[in-house]
């Protein structure tokens, strides 16, 4: 995973709302299952409220890990299903695809997962998911008025993953 | 290698009625095989649950780290899943396939009773025969 240096902290100019027409939206969980961030840049749809909502997808992850976890066919030691497991333990996923959506997924070793909703014919996003993990250290963690846990109100991390976003293939 | 790994069917209220294994690391027991089922059952339904747009039939490809799960949905509900190797191709067409002999060997089986585990015989032999020959075409690439 490459840092980027310095000169690319400096703010970047500010993107329109709305975002490209690629991206549909993004959550952030920490490993309590805490929604750290979510960002709606076009969604039609939405058929729960934003709580419910984010606590079905952190469920979805959470089982579709223990699933993909029993389910790997190259280790013969899997244990139980549902046994709880640390991030990097186990076989996880980093994609599933619909005929509507596709969603990209990526959990750090501290259990911080970043998920990006896309247009289902978007090709492999675990790069684009590690820079958007890069910019959350540069402008997230690194910020001394950020208390981990808690959601994030960055406006700079919003404005520099908005732009990013937007050039997404 | 084994570019299939095993391969399930689910009826449409999430029971496991077929599961075959085609070589995976370590068997599954059949309680495991069946709690697995379920829950992909449950995962499919979310999934079609958390769509941006509307229209969502639940998740077709799953990617994980050391396999593939490509999924079809039958117009009745009863779901076919496939566990192949990353990166495995046509198995849309293999999936289909298989469909199509679940039809002709199953469904017009007179002996068979809708949503129950499914023992034919015929069906073994020419699934066998559809993922054997799904593997000599990979081999040959």
């Amino acid at each position: 995973m490459q840092f980027f240096g310095g000169s690319e902290i400096s703010p970047s100019p500010p993107a329109p709302t709305v975002s490209g027409n690629n991206a549909h939206m993004m959550y952030v969980f920490n490993r309590n299952g805490v929604c750290l961030l979510y960002r709606e840049w076009n969604r039609p749809l939405h058929t729960l409220n934003a709580q419910q909502d984010h606590k079905l997808m952190f469920g979805l992850l959470f089982s579709l890990k223990s699933l993909t976890a029993k389910m790997d066919p190259t280790s013969a030691e899997k244990g139980n299903l549902g046994v709880p497991q640390l991030p990097g333990q186990g076989c996880s996923f980093h994609s599933f695809r619909t005929n509507t959506y596709k969603l990209s997924f990526m959990e750090s070793p501290s259990g911080i997962k970043i998920i990006l909703v896309t247009h289902p014919r978007t090709g492999d996003l675990r790069d684009s998911l590690k820079y958007i993990y890069n910019l959350y250290v540069e402008y997230v963690v690194k910020n001394p008025l950020y208390t981990p846990g808690t959601p994030i109100r960055c406006e700079l991390f919003n404005t520099t993953l908005d732009q990013y976003v937007r050039g997404l293939g | 290698m084994a570019a299939v790994y095993s391969f399930y069917i689910i009826n449409k209220s999430g029971g496991l009625i077929f599961y075959k294994d085609y070589g995976s690391a370590g068997r599954m027991d059949t309680n495991d095989s069946l709690r697995l089922a379920s829950l992909w059952h449950s995962m499919h339904a979310i999934s079609q649950q958390l769509s941006p747009i509307m229209g969502c039939s639940g998740i077709e490809l799953l990617e994980a780290d050391n396999f593939d799960l490509h999924c079809f949905q039958s117009l009745t509900g009863t779901k076919f899943f496939v566990v192949c190797e990353p990166g495995t191709q046509h198995m849309d067409g293999l999936l289909k396939h298989i469909y199509e002999l679940y039809t002709d060997y199953v469904l017009k089986n007179p002996f068979y009773e809708m949503e129950m585990p499914i023992r034919c015989e015929l069906f073994d032999i020419n699934l066998g025969q559809a993922v054997q020959k799904d593997r000599v075409a990979l081999l040959g690439r």
